[in-house]
């Protein structure tokens, strides 16, 4: 059952056209997350869930009930927000038992301490409990925020990329702790983020958006290895696409109306010049830890690739490529022809 | 451009050491990034070399010349914060002029000035606009441009990128790097992003409780860490340790998991029974149905190119990269391969790196 749908919503504000025609159904259970740029309509779909914002046109649908013209209270949402909002002058207990407090639940205390003490578990802030809130590393601050929706249990949780204050190894743990949690409670999650990282992940589907349009919705794999558009595959991949005119490849596979050409690391093998294959130039390597780039020119275009930890490859070198099942686009951006395991665009 | 030493330099707050005897050199016009988790001693560090800390013990040296106590304001240095506070009211060539006109420099200079560091950073066509109306990117670099307008020695950046979302703090760790090779400055920048530090620095000072636990080029550190700390500091995912009990000789190159001999880089001293972490990078660990090393994939975490593979076993967890195509099924049974030259062993109690064939390759080049 759909435990959220949005029906052919519509939002402006002013002349801006933030979401258009937009319809998606997030099933029980399931972690869908909305990729894309700044400005694309993410948190505006959100807001439009939380029932913060009133669409223009179209239906809101929670649980099977149409909730469009209900106000937040009444719908059984819960939003975590990008920054955390704690109450400084409470404890960690206290912050989290707080949305348990509300008079319309009259919960008992115990049955408080009881949901309290199990959530600080799951995110692990449990020795913190009898802290004050302003007392805690930002990395248990967001925890706490994300802890104080989780006592409660909605029938969705709207997330508003909760992570991107953090650094870089607090957000690869929270990661996989969020995902553990939803998995083991088997909640419903809608997830809003511009890390590619984390949409691939966390999310049993992604839908990657682009000015107020919902482009393409599907499983990371099938958005990573069949995305519909030269735009969608640019959202996902480290490095990131490489885009060059489809001429350049001098494939007789390739289809006739494809003007670009998609390659990933994945599409190009490089070997010595003395093989057959379009001759490029080794311009620089670039050392990243774990993931080495190779950057080439090849004509007056520029690739980067990963590098292959075995092959020895440096500046200036001369090496001859091999292309294999790229991903062809033609003149306004769509996909053209079949993927890798030869299915259709 | 300026060097800067930092000689064991301590910093105690009340009975708090913050800082516990830093040693190292900034050389001429490079890129130092000095990296670590929240209250690890970095920006007391920095802020004594800004002159806006006294230490107390150790010196300062910027060219040679002793500033320990000298104030900031007698020190060449820029103090470069969050880059985001600018002045609404003014335009963009006001904001950028602002720090010459509270110096009072000549009118004249200024202009020249302003306009150089306008062309520089390529907001030469924007200098009459007003920063209301201008785009994140734009509005950051105005703020560079406020910051080197003065041209300065050394520039001390305390997480400037800090308050921007990821996806424009990578755009921005670009352009600060390419900017400082432009004006070839000195620059020390502190973070505790080690993707920044990796991305930017020409060596890396990480720090742990106020000790500095070790400095390097990035990649030097990536592939040969000192400690435990650094190794699972930096790589995303950190490395993985794999908990051993045993002996060793000087001379050995191999070592027993579970019985299961597993070789690695020579080891260049005696160790008497004791507990040892053998740390490898996900990206130095395969799957190999021979290999009598043996786990249970727990979780696969899908990344388009490759996927984060976490394999249990009976001496701790360990993650791989593998290849996408490769299908990975959760709760089966695999063989582990860990490519010998690659991996570091360490005392589990200390932290500390073995010396070993590995450590000493940094060291003879």
């Amino acid at each position: 059952m759909a435990e959220v749908a949005l029906v052919e919503v519509s939002k402006s504000f002013g002349a801006v056209e933030a979401v258009r025609d937009l319809s998606l159904s997030i099933a029980n259970g399931e972690f869908v997350v909305l990729l894309g740029p700044t400005g694309a309509g993410k948190t505006t779909i959100l807001r439009l869930i939380a029932g913060l914002e009133r669409p223009d046109r179209g239906n809101v649908v929670i649980q099977g009930r149409d909730v469009t013209s209900e106000v937040p209270a009444e719908r059984d949402v819960a939003f975590v927000f990008q920054q955390y909002s704690l109450y400084p002058h409470l404890t960690v207990y206290d912050n989290l038992a707080f949305p348990l407090r509300s008079p319309a639940r009259r919960m008992d205390e115990k049955t408080i301490r009881r949901r309290v003490q199990q959530v600080s578990e799951l995110l692990h802030i449990e020795h913190k409990l009898a802290n004050r809130a302003t007392a805690l590393s930002g990395g248990e601050m967001q925890r706490v925020a994300i802890g104080r929706a989780l006592v409660r249990e909605p029938a969705v949780y709207l997330m508003d990329e909760p992570l991107s204050s953090l650094d870089a190894k607090l957000r690869a743990e929270l990661r996989l702790e969020l995902k553990r949690i939803q998995r083991e409670l088997g909640t419903t999650v809608l997830y809003v983020t511009h890390d590619q990282i984390e949409a691939m992940t966390m999310a049993d589907r992604i839908g990657v958006m682009g000015e107020g349009v919902l482009i393409q919705l599907g499983t990371p794999r099938e958005i990573y290895e069949r995305p519909n558009s030269a735009y969608v595959a640019s959202r996902l991949g480290t490095p990131a696409i490489n885009l060059i005119p489809a001429e350049l490849l001098r494939s007789d596979r390739m289809p006739r109306e494809a003007r670009t050409a998609g390659l990933r690391t994945e599409h190009i093998k490089i070997s010595s010049a003395d093989r057959p294959g379009p001759l490029a130039q080794v311009h620089w390597v670039e050392h990243l830890g774990d993931q080495n780039h190779v950057h080439l020119k090849l004509a007056t275009h520029s690739l980067v690739t990963l590098a292959d930890p075995v092959q020895e490859l440096k500046a200036g070198d001369q090496v001859s490529l091999e292309f294999t099942e790229p991903l062809y686009f033609d003149q306004a951006g769509n996909r053209v022809g079949t993927d890798g395991a030869g299915r259709r665009a | 451009m300026a060097e800067i030493k930092v000689e064991h330099v301590a910093k105690t707050f009340g009975s708090f050491a913050a800082v516990k005897g830093a040693n190292f050199t900034v050389d001429h016009g490079s890129f130092f990034v000095i990296l670590g988790p929240s209250g690890c001693g970095k920006t007391t560090t920095l802020r004594m070399m800004a002159g806006l800390e006294l230490p107390t013990s150790g010196r300062i040296l910027l060219d040679g010349e002793d500033v320990t106590a000298l104030p900031a304001s007698a020190r060449d240095i820029a103090f470069v914060f969050q880059l985001f506070a600018l002045y609404p009211h003014m335009n963009v060539r006001q904001n950028i002029a602002f720090p010459l006109r509270c110096q009072n420099y000549p009118r004249a200079e200024i202009r020249r000035s302003v306009e150089e560091t306008a062309r520089l950073l390529r907001i030469d066509h924007l200098l009459d606009r007003r920063v209301g109306g201008l785009s994140g990117g734009d509005r950051q670099r105005v703020a560079l441009g406020r910051a080197i307008v003065r041209r300065p020695k050394a520039f001390l950046m305390d997480e400037p990128l800090g308050a921007l979302d990821s996806e424009f703090r990578r755009l921005m760790c670009g352009e600060l790097r390419e900017l400082h090779d432009r004006i070839d400055a000195t620059t020390v920048y502190i973070t505790h992003d080690q993707l920044e530090a990796m991305a930017m620095a020409d060596r890396i000072a990480i720090m742990n409780q106020g000790r500095v636990e070790q400095i390097g080029t990035p990649q030097e550190i990536y592939d040969r860490p000192n400690t435990m700390f650094a190794a699972d500091f930096i790589g995303a995912p950190p490395m993985s340790f794999l908990g051993v009990e045993g002996s060793l000789r000087r001379g050995d190159r191999s070592i027993r998991i579970d019985g299961v001999p597993v070789e690695m880089p020579e080891v260049f001293e005696d160790r008497a029974e004791g507990k040892f972490a053998l740390g490898v990078r996900p990206e130095n660990v395969s799957f190999a149905d021979s290999s009598q090393l043996r786990g249970r994939v727990i979780g696969a975490e899908y990344l388009g190119t490759t996927q984060i593979v976490t394999v249990t076993t009976a001496n701790g967890q360990v993650k791989a990269r593998l290849p996408s195509a490769n299908a990975v099924r959760v709760g089966e049974q695999v063989g582990l391969a860990l490519r010998p030259d690659r991996l570091s062993l360490f005392d589990a109690n200390s932290g500390q790196a073995l010396p070993s064939a590995l450590s000493a390759r940094g060291r003879h080049g």
